[in-house]
């Protein structure tokens, strides 16, 4: 699974992009969140307030029940400031 | 119609020429440019620096413009996005519309600029005072985009 991060998760977690084998047991957004959060205190601070923070699977807007596995492209970020 | 994203500036004057050039079906054009403020929350703004997530950034600004012409009889739309390093009075972005009449490329407009505040993944961080810190999402920016979900005109009909 190809991982981004971006804006305060990105300085957070201390790197932009990685490629990860998950768990077999991650299925969902969720599962994956809870799994990244095991991964070091970079991450569990990253990702402690789970309600600021929006997940895109295949560079579209994903729920948390929404299923992933090793092949997708998932990014994390906070909610969106452009324009 | 068009998408860009991108570090440089853009010439406002050559950018609404181009978006009517050769169309004489065209009766008004609509631009909305969003500029970089020298003070937010009170504090002073040296710079700002946009990140965005490239690919995501580009196909997102294309739904977002296909919902426009989907709702609104737009003979063109054109919507710029600067990212990277910018300063206050800089220009960030530019949201232009062309129609037959002026009330559909005034809606349009508006709705882009909205609508692209909360759909296109783009991030700001400030450089202040007291050093850089990332831009929070605003409430007024999610109100105003849930206006025009309920008033998308063919969804009403």
């Amino acid at each position: 699974m190809k991982l981004l991060y971006f804006a305060w998760l990105k300085t957070k977690i201390g790197i932009a992009e990685e490629e990860v084998a998950v768990p077999e047991d991650v299925r969902t957004v969720t599962d994956l969140i809870a799994w990244l959060k095991s991964r070091g205190p970079g991450f569990a601070d990253a990702l402690a307030n789970e309600a600021v923070v929006k997940v895109a699977v295949n560079q579209e807007f994903a729920r948390r029940d929404q299923t992933v596995g090793n092949g997708d492209e998932v990014a994390l970020f906070p909610p969106v400031t452009g324009g | 119609m068009a998408v860009r994203v991108q570090t440089e500036d853009f010439d406002l004057a050559e950018e609404l020429a181009a978006l009517t050039e050769g169309n004489r079906s065209v009766g008004g054009v609509v631009s909305f440019v969003g500029l970089v403020r020298d003070m937010a929350g009170g504090e002073p703004i040296s710079a700002m620096t946009l990140e965005h997530y490239p690919g995501m950034t580009e196909r997102k600004l294309g739904e977002i413009e296909a919902e426009a012409r989907r709702r609104w009889p737009l003979e063109d739309a054109l919507i710029i996005h600067r990212h990277g390093r910018l300063e206050p009075g800089d220009r960030i972005v530019l949201v232009a519309t062309a129609s037959a009449h002026r009330e559909a490329a005034f809606d349009a407009c508006h709705f882009l600029i909205d609508w692209l505040k909360t759909q296109a993944p783009f991030w700001k961080l400030e450089d202040g005072p007291a050093g850089s810190h990332w831009v929070g999402a605003s409430g007024g920016d999610d109100d105003a985009a849930a206006r025009w979900a309920k008033s998308d005109p063919k969804a009403a009909e």
